[in-house]
């Protein structure tokens, strides 16, 4: 234990990316699924270890090769990556066991194994997003897990999948070509890649902040807006979580965007908050105008759509607008709420987009209209469905409520009632669109296609339930999401000018 | 004519802001895919440019300790461009293998057309 012990960051990182090869040579279904399982059972406790580490002794600092820092590659975890890594890890270890049977309902046997292959890549990416402490790192990272995200999406038996990808594929480039240029631009200025490091640099001497550390702002946060899906940049979404896999969403909406939000947070808070002014330029009126936005217009589509994946889709993008919001606004409150929902949304929508796999494996379709009274037939997973979607909504008792709360309670820090009454009036939209679906799976006759129809198997039904039960657990306790979240928005504003 | 030395003598960074536009404006005018993906490519090779171009010192040399110099270039820029090289190669043979399939499924790679195809289905 003591030999490991030290070099948790490392692993992190590796074990998938062993896996990933193992699964790829082995080439058959179960082995690699196998593989997959055991890979990403082991992540929560390598992040739950570094996490408690972080919270009871400091921010670890791990050089790759024994270079230290800012020669060499740092990894280093404080309380913000600690909590998106035991996030993202934990998420990827409830949702595996549902992928055997949903993986092997919607993949030809023949791909299985390099599916698994992928899907190990994405998960080494987006861990190694989180961990790394070095912005080159990031951008190598970041491409590993969209390179490989493309090939899950282009692995849906729709053709548009394809169309789906590689729209994805042009987008999410041109979002880390601009988040690269942006890297360049500080790497010009600071001569280090470090992001301590370049905290460090561009520190209180850069008061009459230079035009290219404002030029490299605005790069890397359009960039990383593509790649989180920020409103007029999310065009690639919809499409893309329609026509993946049913499990390639679930793990995407859970994980993806939560990583690229992440990054966000550090550059703004860790590293430009740093540098320049936030209050002299209009950074964070942008981000809050975009997030509404985002919270209005996304869900106004959702409500009209005929496809459920894709009204999920799009009330992802105003979920996104919510934890965005709590970015922008940049005050305790606020920053608490958009971090904790980041988790709340990341389980609920999970949970959500497992019970759409699940309908789709017993009925072959996820269209609204086929799916009249379901709830009926499949009890259990839709009634887990209706908590994600209590959830979804705000209703109290729900964690989605907390991070409302929290957001709200930032609005009025700032004395915004307008914000407050916009929150609410898309929590409104959000009822709309979860009413017609409920409605639609519970209080109609079902449908004779439906008649055969039933709950899944235990190891697609538990994962499901166990998101939803988390979704309850966490609107009641929140010593675990929000307490851990408003001291990591303490230490990010903290370092704020 | 202040403005046009510094833009003279800054031409570098003329000639990499260019070739960015140049690519982000094939990317998003065009409709066929593969040149779409030419356009892209131009654009991550701007980047290359924009990272290798500051790290050469006139009269500098490979960064090896000798005695006989004291001006060396700074290899680290170009050892980053050489990863971003490999990204943007195995960006281009993913997206290429995308429009194979969609060449397959739809036969077509116009973008326009496609979207046609599945809005009657």
């Amino acid at each position: 234990m003591n030999a490991v012990w030290p070099h948790l960051p490392i692993l992190q990182v590796i074990v998938p990316l062993f896996g990933a090869l193992l699964a790829g040579l082995l080439r058959r279904a179960g082995p690699a699924f196998a593989v997959a399982l055991v890979a990403s059972w082991l992540m929560p406790f390598i992040a739950g270890a570094m996490l408690w580490q972080v919270l009871t002794t400091g921010p670890i600092s791990y050089h790759i090769g024994g270079w230290p820092p800012p020669w060499g590659i740092e990894y280093r975890v404080d309380a913000l990556n600690g909590f998106v890594l035991v996030l993202v890890s934990a998420v990827g270890a409830v949702i595996m066991p549902f992928a055997r049977r949903s993986v092997a309902f919607e993949i030809e046997e023949g791909q299985q194994a390099w599916f698994y292959c992928m899907y190990l890549l994405c998960l080494t990416g987006l861990l190694g997003i989180a961990v790394t402490g070095d912005a080159f790192n990031a951008f190598v990272f970041l491409e590993i897990s969209s390179l490989s995200t493309y090939v899950l999406i282009a692995l849906g038996r729709d053709r548009r999948a394809l169309l789906a990808a590689f729209q994805y594929l042009i987008m999410g480039t041109m979002g880390a070509t601009f988040y690269i240029i942006g890297v360049g631009l500080l790497y010009l200025l600071t001569g280090t890649l470090n992001l301590v490091d370049i905290a460090g640099r561009l520190g209180p001497e850069w008061t009459n902040h230079s035009r290219a550390i404002v030029a490299a702002l605005a790069f890397i946060t359009v960039g990383v807006s593509l790649k989180l899906a920020l409103f007029p940049l999310h065009a690639w979404l919809p499409n893309a979580y329609a026509y993946a896999p049913s499990w390639v969403t679930v793990f995407l909406s859970a994980t993806a965007t939560k990583v690229a939000i992440y990054l966000l947070a550090r550059f703004f808070f860790s590293i430009f908050g740093v540098a320049i002014d936030f209050r002299d330029l209009p950074v964070t009126e942008i981000v809050i105008a975009l997030s509404v936005a985002a919270m209005l217009v996304a869900s106004l589509i959702a409500v009209f759509q005929t496809d459920l994946k894709r009204m999920l889709a799009y009330s992802s993008v105003a979920q996104i607008g919510y934890i965005t919001l709590g970015i922008g606004l940049a005050n305790l409150a606020g920053l608490t709420g958009g971090l904790v929902h980041i988790v709340n949304h990341a389980l609920m929508k999970a949970a959500l987009f497992l019970a759409v796999g699940a309908i789709f494996l017993r009925v072959g379709t996820v269209r609204l209209s086929d799916l009249a009274g379901i709830g009926r037939k499949m009890p259990l997973t839709m009634t887990a469905f209706t908590v994600a979607c209590f959830g979804l909504v705000g209703t109290p008792g729900t964690s989605g409520f907390i991070s409302k709360w929290y957001l709200v309670l930032g609005a009025l820090d700032k004395g915004w009632w307008v914000l407050v009454f916009l929150i609410v009036a898309s929590s409104l939209i959000a009822l709309l669109y979860v009413g017609r679906v409920l409605e639609i799976v519970w209080l109609r006759e079902p449908l004779p296609a439906l008649a055969q129809a039933s709950d899944p198997p235990a190891s697609m039904l538990l994962p499901i339930v166990v998101l939803a039960a988390a979704t309850i657990y966490f609107g009641l306790d929140t010593e675990w999401t929000a307490g851990i979240a408003s001291t990591t928005a303490k230490g990010l504003l903290g370092g704020l000018r | 004519m202040a403005t046009l030395a510094d833009v003279i003598q800054r031409y570098h960074y003329a000639i990499t802001i260019f070739l960015m536009m140049a690519g982000l404006y094939v990317v998003i005018a065009r409709g066929n895919m593969v040149k779409k993906l030419v356009g892209l490519s131009i654009f991550q090779t701007s980047v290359y440019l924009l990272y290798v171009e500051p790290g050469k010192i006139l009269g500098g040399t490979a960064p090896i300790i000798d005695p006989a110099f004291s001006v060396y270039s700074n290899p680290l820029p170009h050892v980053l461009m050489l990863t971003a090289i490999v990204v943007g190669v195995a960006t281009l043979a993913l997206g290429l293998a995308l429009v194979v399939r969609i060449n397959e499924a739809y036969g077509t790679i116009e973008e326009d057309e496609i979207v046609e195809m599945d809005r009657e289905t």
